[in-house]
């Protein structure tokens, strides 16, 4: 009933907000309300998890298509709960933006703000193969008008570009959705078996790369991440892109092991290219999303590698590190767009000294930026960490790819906190731009504090994502 | 004295129903004054298609078994009967939407020959010989070729109604061609006595089935035999359009998986690659002539003829599962259609122009409720989720793949992806164009309240949302109806 309740909840307040004739503030205020009240209910789910004990929990399945073995059945593990945290808390933060911001047209905006996010919450707890694939989808009718509507000068061209890319994925999926449904007699995740067929695991590799995105198949990320709404953007480099891990680790692995193993050393050299290359074209972005959009592209390259390592460490660090990409990334954007908002441009050539004056914003980027590029005592380092050693079975080279990483998100975090705080005051940045007020540092801290919390004490996430006997045990065991 | 064979009244009674509708709305255009004219007209019609819907709901109820009636000449089934039903909804449905259209004095005669077509689809759905088969073909296209030409003001309709006449003909024709190739082949014309006498290989047997698959071809608009669809459906009137783009194509899929099964089954080898081939061009055509379409009919016309080929899939499937897939895809599709052309009619009805994607720009913020019925259509036509499309596509798919026709299911994940380049230019031009454009072009005075046809288009969305949700019910009884055929 609580997984239900997670779900529903911003399904019916997204109903309630589109409906009711609300003043602007007040749609906004009850949109941010309905987020808030999201975390606290999944607050209350995790409290009532037991996270010594494996396999599924708060579960619940009802009947759906009978004659084609459907459900809807929801439920989840460590690991799917604590990414639905991420995307309850990215939410909650992304939807106070827009309140603080005031988008115009704020009840369509906040309805599908909150539809997104229940889509997001459905995916994650999907138990049943169709109803994955039916959140999967409903992720983009939001994201389609959120970014075509209220983007930026290009929106229609990223819309496109963004809704052909993710749509091929899906059609791929679907089309592996039906061989796998219709082979195994049923499309519920809880009682289908494994498949050996590698072209329905491929269309089902192809739909998350492109999701998330890794390298090749990122072309539709660097437009939809600078024309989206930047809250938009948050959410859909914190949160969205991780539906993309979520299938991996509930779908590609489990249900198909032996052709994830044929595959893993086409997949980890995928995953450490595009973790080289996106943190090159990070380093050499002129702009603050584009430092942040291909950032979080080699951060998803990284997690992959984790993923594929197929052992405990590189599993336990995979999910930690996609929790706390998602904060870190959700943040760093929230902060792109207050600058953006006070400067009108994120160029980096005419941002620069933003420090003097406006202490707060220089503390906070600063402690954003020494996250970002995981500083040793962090918690993306402690995720990285274990991913690098993780990965060292499949092949040194790869741990040296990981840590060349990390030494390139250095370079770029860097590049990016002297270019706006430091140097010289660049041209668009104006006396009268205030510091962080407290409005919006309301909206950065939290996902900080949540951050540092969880550097203090990375194991909460690495040591109860996977029960029982091991991550790469209960993955192809336990998930059957 | 000549044996007079029983009657089965409840089997006949849907299209007596709208007969008897029919007949009071046209004696309506001449009794009843002009005041009351289209009130009397449109309420016994409504009344003559819910009568209908109820009354095959009945027959579904109480026909476990198919009962062959009137010596042969048709069948009581429940294929039939769920096909009546979607066929009756869809027309009480379009008697909604079509209320306020504005038309000068042929209000009885429009409801009348409304009511008669729809009559003529229920009995042509219940055909079991290619004698009674040619009769309700023949009997619901004269009507729809009145009816398309019915804008007597409006050349393109004129236009539209004598194109349809000439190729509608020529496809008539080539069904009856085939229709006596078959019979010199077999000497039968009841489906069940062809399949038994199984001449097989026999060259004039194969040309007669070669004819009436492309003579229904023809009815269902698949490619190549859909040339005459953009044109007609664009010339027609919009609430026409809207009926015989559900209610056409409904009943003559259903007849054409009829007659295949029932027929032809021991040239099923022969038959489902054709079907396929037609599957593939309809795919084909439709979608990538849709993305060039301006004029928002014409776009929905090409659709139209790509949702033929999505459904041909399923009877190329050639399965119970196919059938079933085939009888759920009509309910959403059929909601869909009606209400994206109703749509179309209300900027019409206010522009009093063709509807062209420039004229749809800002619909979607000014007239919320319809900007996002349309939404729901296009994104339910393209197979998105919490729209019985999806479901559709799924079962269609699943029951080819279960054929082992998975390359079939690759074509039709190819073609959806096309068809995403169109439904959602679609909602683009409703929500997203930039500044003055997101202005509606000025429609002269407060747009027309139009109850009626929103209560239409709430039925369409409700039905095209509902069948996502409450898709077991129906799957349930399109499984019964398609236990019915002999698979």
């Amino acid at each position: 009933m609580l997984t239900t309740a997670l779900i529903l909840l911003p399904l019916i307040g997204a109903l309630v907000v589109a409906v009711l004739p609300l003043p602007r503030t007040t749609t906004a205020g009850l949109a941010f309300l309905v987020a808030l009240m999201e975390v606290g209910l999944w607050i209350v789910a995790a409290s009532r998890f037991d996270f010594d004990e494996g396999g599924l929990q708060l579960g619940t399945s009802r009947e759906w298509v009978e004659s084609l073995g459907i459900s809807y059945s929801v439920g989840f593990y460590g690991f799917s709960l604590w990414l639905t945290g991420a995307a309850a808390i990215v939410s909650a933060a992304a939807i106070g933006y827009a309140m603080w911001v005031g988008r115009d047209r704020p009840r369509a905006y906040h309805a599908l703000m909150l539809f997104l996010t229940g889509a997001i919450v459905a995916t994650f707890a999907a138990q049943d193969l169709l109803l994955f694939y039916v959140s999967f989808e409903a992720m983009l009718i939001p994201l389609y008008i959120l970014v075509g509507v209220w983007g930026g000068a290009r929106r229609q061209a990223a819309t496109l570009t963004f809704v052909v890319y993710t749509m091929a994925g899906s059609l791929l999926m679907l089309a592996s959705v039906v061989a796998f449904g219709v082979t195994q007699g049923t499309f519920s995740l809880l009682e289908s078996g494994t498949s050996d067929n590698v072209w329905i695991f491929l269309g089902f590799a192809v739909a998350f790369a492109i999701k998330a995105p890794l390298f090749p198949f990122h072309g539709w990320l660097p437009l939809a991440y600078r024309e989206a709404p930047v809250e938009v953007a948050a959410v859909l480099s914190a949160v969205v892109s991780k539906t993309a891990i979520y299938g991996f680790l509930r779908i590609g692995l489990p249900k198909f092991p032996e052709p994830a193993d044929d595959l893993s050393g086409v997949i980890l050299v995928l995953a450490a290219a595009g973790l080289v290359y996106g943190s090159l074209l990070a380093f050499r972005a002129p702009d603050l999303r584009g430092v942040v959009a291909f950032s979080s592209m080699a951060q998803m390259g990284l997690i992959t590698l984790g993923i594929f390592a197929f052992d405990d460490l590189g599993l336990d660090g995979a999910v930690l590190q996609s929790v706390a990409h998602g904060l870190i990334s959700a943040s760093m954007f929230l902060l792109v767009g207050m600058v953006e908002h006070r400067c009108g441009t994120g160029e980096l050539t005419s941002l620069g000294g933003m420090a003097r004056g406006r202490p707060v914003l220089a503390t906070v980027v600063i402690v954003a930026g020494m996250i970002a590029l995981a500083v040793p005592g962090s918690a993306t380092f402690a995720g990285e960490f274990l991913i690098m050693a993780g990965v060292y079975d499949q092949g040194w080279g790869y741990s040296v790819v990981v840590a060349l990483g990390i030494v390139l998100a250095a370079m770029y975090t860097l590049r990016v906190i002297s270019a706006l705080l430091h140097v010289k005051p660049g041209s668009a940045v104006r006396d009268e731009a205030l510091d962080l007020r407290p409005g919006e540092l309301a909206l950065v801290l939290p996902l900080l504090l949540v951050l540092l919390v969880l550097s203090a004490w990375p194991a909460l996430i690495s040591q109860s994502s996977f029960a029982g006997s091991g991550a790469a045990q209960s993955i192809v065991e336990a998930f059957r | 004295m000549i044996d007079t064979p029983t009657v089965d009244w409840l089997a006949l009674s849907p299209s007596v129903a709208l007969l008897g509708a029919s007949g009071v709305a046209l004696l309506a255009a001449v009794i009843v004054p002009d005041w009351m004219r289209k009130s009397v007209a449109a309420g016994v019609v409504l009344i003559g298609f819910v009568l209908a819907a109820v009354l095959a709901g009945v027959v579904f109820d109480e026909t476990p078994t198919p009962e062959v009636l009137l010596d042969g000449s048709m069948v009581r089934d429940r294929i039939a009967a769920l096909t009546q039903v979607i066929l009756a909804v869809t027309g009480a449905v379009v008697v909604l939407a079509s209320w306020a259209e504005r038309r000068r004095d042929n209000h009885g005669e429009y409801y009348a020959l409304l009511a008669a077509a729809g009559a003529g689809m229920v009995f042509f759905v219940s055909a079991d010989n290619l004698m009674t088969l040619f009769l309700g073909l023949e009997w619901f296209s004269l009507c729809l070729y009145i009816l398309v030409a019915l804008d007597t003001e409006r050349a393109t309709s004129l236009e539209a109604g004598l194109k349809y006449l000439i190729v509608g003909g020529f496809g008539s024709a080539v069904l009856l061609f085939g229709s006596a190739f078959v019979y010199g082949a077999t000497g039968e014309l009841g489906f069940a006595e062809i399949a038994a006498a199984n001449p097989t290989d026999d060259v004039f047997l194969l040309a007669g089935l070669a004819m009436i698959l492309a003579g229904l071809a023809f009815k269902v608009s698949a490619a190549p035999f859909h040339m005459w669809t953009p044109d007609v459906y664009q010339g027609a009137p919009t609430s026409v359009t809207a009926f015989m783009s559900a209610a056409t194509k409904a009943a003559a899929m259903v007849v054409m998986l009829r007659v295949l099964v029932t027929a032809f089954p021991d040239q099923s080898e022969i038959w489902t690659i054709a079907v396929a081939v037609l599957v593939c061009i309809s795919l084909a055509w439709g979608n990538l002539a849709a993305l060039a379409q301006r004029d928002v009919k014409r776009l929905l016309a090409y659709s139209s003829i790509s949702h033929a080929g999505f459904m041909l899939m399923a009877i190329a499937a050639d399965s119970e599962r196919g059938a079933e897939a085939l009888l759920y895809y009509l309910v959403p599709y059929s909601a869909m259609s009606v209400g994206a052309f109703a749509v179309v009619a209300v900027r019409e009805r206010e522009l009093q122009r063709p509807v062209t994607l420039e004229s749809l720009a800002g619909l979607g913020w000014e007239r919320p409720f319809y900007g996002i019925a349309m939404w729901t259509f296009m994104l339910g036509m393209a197979g998105f989720p919490l729209t019985g499309g999806l479901f559709g596509k799924l079962f269609v798919f699943s029951a080819a793949y279960d054929s082992g026709d998975w390359w079939l299911v690759l074509i039709g994940v190819a073609a959806t992806a096309v068809s995403l380049g169109y439904y959602l230019n679609v909602v683009r031009w409703m929500y997203m164009r930039a500044g003055g454009e997101l202005r509606l072009a000025p429609a002269g005075g407060s747009p027309p309240t139009d109850p009626a046809l929103g209560v239409a288009i709430g039925a369409a969305v409700l039905v095209t949302v509902g069948s996502f949700f409450a898709a077991q019910p129906i799957l349930d009884a399109a499984a019964d109806a398609a236990a019915s055929l002999p698979f």
